[in-house]
């Protein structure tokens, strides 16, 4: 099961910006912006249901202040 | 009157808040973060620092430490408690203050003597203060911008609960120049500058900070 976890689009991104600055001097254009998140592996008993895996994403892997999370199982 | 200072793995700024709370005359009590016991106390600090080495999020493994659960039905009650930088990013993963902490808008780690200006003395953290008066007292952090959305910031605004605000230069890109907020009863206050490390002149910049820690022992007595 995999979980990715993105800042909110109306969260300023800092280390994206800094990505973005230095996609620039190597020399790369056309990169209009980078948001950067974080990418969870999990290995899941298939007894956990949905609603499960949604909490854990929703209370610990993601701070839905200022988060966004997808979950995709198998 | 007995203030107790939790101590995570990671925790920087306990010793110096035990202090702080010495300084300002009262009993400090160490607690651990694997105890679910209060051992008693009149009010709670959570410390600045990088708990659980900041995985993760800042302050998200440490809501989870089983003293966490004694201190959030505590401050339900009316417990004061302080969270001071990662004890701030704490109190609201642990959903006792709204919004949170993100990385710096400059993307560089502040650490410099800070100017603050008070908007709410009537916490039991800063009733030694009155609301305008302006404090230097240092921060040091890389994850110190608060956001949240515009609804829970004119919230924030409308019930005083904009406890202290950045004066002059923004340090970390805080949304409306916000460095500390309480929760709606008051008694949970949390703050990126650290009044800790500003409590004696030998050590800090003056001692503005020490009225937190007087006014707690007011508060409680």
């Amino acid at each position: 099961m995999v979980v990715d976890v993105v800042l909110k689009p109306e969260i300023l991104d800092p280390q994206g910006q800094a990505i973005v600055g230095a996609l620039g001097r190597l020399g790369i254009d056309g990169v209009r912006d980078v948001r950067q998140g974080k990418h969870f592996e999990l290995d899941v008993d298939d007894a956990v249901d949905d609603a499960t895996l949604d909490r854990l994403a929703d209370t610990l892997l993601a701070n839905p202040v200022i988060e966004n999370f997808s979950i995709r199982r198998g | 009157m007995r203030v107790g200072v939790v101590t995570f793995p990671g925790s920087l700024d306990d010793r110096d808040a035990l202090r702080a709370v010495r300084v300002a005359g009262g009993d400090a009590v160490s607690l651990w973060h694997a105890e679910r016991k209060l051992r008693h106390v009149d009010a709670v600090i959570l410390p600045g620092g990088f708990s659980y080495g900041d995985y993760l999020r800042c302050g998200a493994i440490a809501r989870f430490a089983p003293v966490m659960e004694a201190i959030v039905d505590a401050a339900k009650d009316g417990l004061p408690v302080l969270g001071i930088c990662n004890g701030f990013q704490v109190l609201c993963e642990a959903h006792l203050l709204p919004g949170a902490l993100i990385r710096n808008d400059r993307r560089k780690f502040v650490c410099r003597d800070q100017v603050l200006r008070m908007h709410n003395a009537s916490t039991p953290w800063t009733s030694s203060y009155r609301d305008g008066q302006e404090i230097v007292i240092p921060i040091k952090n890389g994850e110190g911008g608060y956001v949240a959305d515009e609804r829970t910031l004119d919230e924030l605004e409308a019930e005083g609960r904009i406890v202290v605000r950045y004066a002059g230069d923004n340090p970390n890109g805080s949304y409306r120049d916000i460095a500390g907020i309480c929760n709606e009863a008051g008694n949970v206050v949390g703050l990126m500058p650290h009044p800790e490390h500003a409590v004696e002149a030998l050590t800090g910049p003056g001692s503005d900070g020490l009225g937190f820690f007087q006014a707690v022992l007011g508060a409680a007595a």
